[in-house]
C-alpha cells in the first residue's frame, strides 16, 4: 500500500485530506480569524443554526473553525479540519472508529460536540508518530503482528491501544481485551490486536 | 440532529436557572443538561430526543460535583465524576466493591471515560421500538401509542415492574448498587436542594412510561451518597450477558452480605437487566435474613422475588437466568475474603 503512494505520488487518503482541506479553505489549520460567521442580527432570537467560532487544539495545533454547534468532533476531524484518519462507523458511539484522544484520555469523537471539546488537547491518529516520522510503538506493533485486515477499524483500534498501553492496562490479556472491547473489528482480527498491544506494552515498560 | 443552543453553567444553580421548563415537561423537556453526552447525542442524532436547548454542566466537574470524598457516613460521590474514575477508587474498590465493579463492568473504556455518573443513572432505555421512531408503537416515546414489544423482539425486555403500557429494561448497571446499598441522591432544583431516596428517583412505567424519574423538571443530580456498612464491603456485582465484555445485562446482581458465620444478618440486593427500574429485591431479602445462607435458600430467595415475573415470549429465559444470577452472585458473597 505505502509502495504504491510513493510510486505515484497520489494516494486516496491524501487526494480525501486535500480535498476536505480545500472544502474550508479560510479556515484550515491554524488559520485566523477566518470566516468568523457569527450570523446574529441585532434584536433577533439568536439563529441555532448560525456558525459557530470555535477553536479546537489537535495534535498541538490551534485549528480556528466556523461550525454548526451540532457539528460532532469527529465531523469537525474529518469535514473541516482535514484530518480524515479517524474514522466514522456507525456514528452511534457503538463501534470506537472514531476513537481519538481528549486530554490523552480514549473518548467517542462521534458522541462528542466540537463545542465541548475546545480547551482540550485532542489527539487523532495523525498525532501519534514523532516528529521525525517515526511511528508509534503501538503503531509499529500493529505493523508487526499484522493487526489488521481491510485497517478501517485500525486507527480506533491504535488509539485505544496506545491509551491502554500509556495507562498500564496492558498487564495481561484480558486487562487487554476489556480496555479494548469498545473498539470492533468485523474481520476479527483481535488474536493479532492484542498480541499487538502486548507488544507494544513491552517496549513502553521494556520487559515481557 | 435538529437545531439546538447551548450553554455552559458555570455551577449547579445557574445550571438550573438555565433550565427553567414548563413542569410538565419531564424527560421530553426542550431543555436538557449534557455532561458526557452519551446518552442525549446518540438519542437526538436518532431524533427520539429533540431539546431545543443543551446547558452543558460540565464545568461542574470543577467543585464538590467532580469529586469521591470519604464522608463519616460513608462516601459521597459527586455527580460529574467520570464512570472510569470512580471504578478505579480505591475507597470505592475497598470499601464498596459492587458500586466499583458496576461501573468497571459498564459500557466500554472510551464510554466509561466519556459519561458523567448523574447521567448515567438516567440513562435511557435500550428498547429497539424506543430508540427507532420509524416504529409508531412506544408509549415511552409518545405517549399513548401503545406498546409495541409486548408481541414484538423482547429478547432483553424487562419481566419485573412490567406493566400492559411498557416492558423496556432499565439498561444501566450502577444503579443496581445504588439501589441496594440505600444510596441517597443529592439534587439541585429551581427551589433549592433537597435529598431523595434512590430507590424513589426511578418510577416503574405503569400508565405513563414517558416518565421515568421523580425528578422535577428542571431538577439536577449533583451528588450520591453512599452509606458504609458491612453489607458494602462484602460485595460484589455480577454480570450476565451475550459476550464477555461490552454489552448489556441479560441478568445482574450486585449483592452485599453481612454475615455471623453462615447466618445472614443484612442483605442487599439490586437486580439489573430484568427490571423496567433499578430493582430492590426486598422479597428476597427478607427471605434470608437470619437464615443459614446454602445453596437451597438462595435459590428459595430467588424463586421468591421472580414469582412475580411476567414474561412476553422471547424472554421467558430471563426467569431461569434471573434466578441463577442471583444465587450465583449470593454464593460468591459468601465466599468472600474481607
Amino acid at each position: 500500500m505505502g509502495g504504491d503512494t510513493k510510486a505515484t505520488g497520489v494516494s486516496r487518503r491524501g487526494f480525501l485530506a486535500s480535498s476536505a482541506s480545500t472544502a474550508a479553505v479560510p479556515l484550515a489549520a491554524g488559520v485566523l480569524g477566518a470566516g468568523a460567521a457569527s450570523a446574529q442580527a441585532p434584536g433577533r432570537a439568536p439563529d441555532p443554526r448560525a456558525p459557530v467560532d470555535m477553536v479546537l487544539k489537535v495534535n498541538g495545533t490551534d485549528y480556528r473553525l466556523p461550525l454548526d454547534i451540532r457539528t460532532t468532533l469527529l465531523d469537525a476531524l474529518r469535514e473541516h479540519a482535514g484530518l480524515t484518519g479517524a474514522k466514522k462507523g456507525c456514528d452511534q458511539g457503538q463501534c470506537g472508529a472514531c476513537t481519538v484522544h481528549l486530554d490523552g484520555q480514549p473518548v467517542l469523537s462521534c458522541l462528542t460536540l466540537a463545542v465541548m471539546a475546545q480547551g482540550k488537547a485532542v489527539t487523532s491518529i495523525e498525532g501519534l508518530e514523532g516528529r521525525d516520522g517515526t511511528l508509534h510503538p503501538v503503531q509499529q506493533a500493529f505493523i508487526d503482528n499484522d493487526a489488521f485486515q481491510c485497517g478501517y477499524c485500525t486507527p480506533g483500534q491504535i488509539m485505544s491501544a496506545a491509551a491502554c498501553v500509556e495507562q498500564g492496562r496492558a498487564g495481561d490479556e484480558a486487562a487487554i481485551r476489556e480496555f479494548m472491547s469498545g473498539n470492533l473489528c468485523r474481520c476479527a482480527a483481535y488474536p493479532n490486536i492484542v498480541a499487538a498491544v502486548k507488544q507494544a506494552a513491552v517496549v513502553k515498560t521494556g520487559r515481557a | 440532529m435538529r437545531p439546538f443552543t447551548y450553554e455552559q453553567a458555570p455551577d449547579a444553580r445557574a445550571a438550573v436557572q438555565m433550565a427553567a421548563v414548563p413542569s410538565d415537561a419531564h424527560v421530553r423537556s426542550p431543555v436538557q443538561f449534557i455532561g458526557g453526552g452519551t446518552t442525549l447525542l446518540d438519542l437526538m442524532k436518532l431524533d427520539v430526543m429533540r431539546p431545543a436547548t443543551l446547558v452543558d454542566i460540565t464545568p461542574l466537574e470543577k467543585a464538590e460535583a467532580g469529586r469521591i470524598q470519604q464522608t463519616p457516613q460513608g462516601v459521597r460521590i459527586g455527580a460529574l465524576v467520570r464512570m472510569s474514575d470512580a471504578a478505579e477508587h480505591p475507597l470505592l474498590v475497598q470499601q464498596f466493591p459492587m458500586v466499583a465493579q458496576s461501573l468497571a463492568l459498564a459500557a466500554s473504556q472510551q464510554l466509561r471515560t466519556m459519561a458523567r455518573l448523574g447521567g448515567n443513572v438516567l440513562q435511557r432505555t435500550r428498547c429497539p421500538y424506543f430508540r427507532e421512531i420509524a416504529y409508531g408503537q412506544c408509549n415511552k416515546r409518545e405517549p399513548g401509542s401503545g406498546c409495541a414489544a409486548l408481541d414484538g423482539h423482547n429478547r432483553l425486555h424487562a419481566i419485573l415492574g412490567v406493566s400492559e403500557a411498557c416492558i423496556a429494561s432499565y439498561p444501566g448497571d450502577w444503579a443496581q448498587a445504588l439501589v441496594a446499598l440505600d444510596t441517597n441522591v443529592e439534587v439541585m432544583g429551581p427551589r433549592g436542594p433537597r435529598v431523595i431516596p434512590f430507590a424513589e428517583l426511578h418510577k416503574p412505567p405503569a400508565d405513563t412510561p414517558h416518565i421515568e424519574t421523580t425528578l422535577v423538571p428542571g431538577e439536577l443530580i449533583t451528588a450520591f451518597n453512599v452509606p458504609a456498612s458491612a453489607a458494602a464491603r462484602r460485595s460484589l456485582y455480577l454480570k450476565v450477558r451475550d459476550r464477555e465484555s461490552y454489552a448489556f445485562a441479560l441478568a445482574s446482581a450486585a449483592v452485599g452480605l453481612d454475615l455471623d458465620g453462615e447466618r445472614v444478618r443484612d442483605v442487599r440486593i439490586g437486580l439489573g437487566g430484568v427490571a423496567t427500574v433499578p430493582w430492590r429485591a426486598r422479597k428476597a431479602e427478607e427471605a434470608l435474613r437470619g437464615q443459614v445462607l446454602d445453596e437451597a435458600a438462595a435459590e428459595k430467595a430467588a424463586e421468591a422475588e421472580f414469582a412475580a415475573a411476567r414474561t412476553h415470549g422471547h424472554n421467558d429465559f430471563k426467569v431461569p437466568v434471573g434466578r441463577q444470577t442471583l444465587v450465583r452472585a449470593l454464593m460468591a458473597a459468601k465466599a468472600m475474603e474481607v
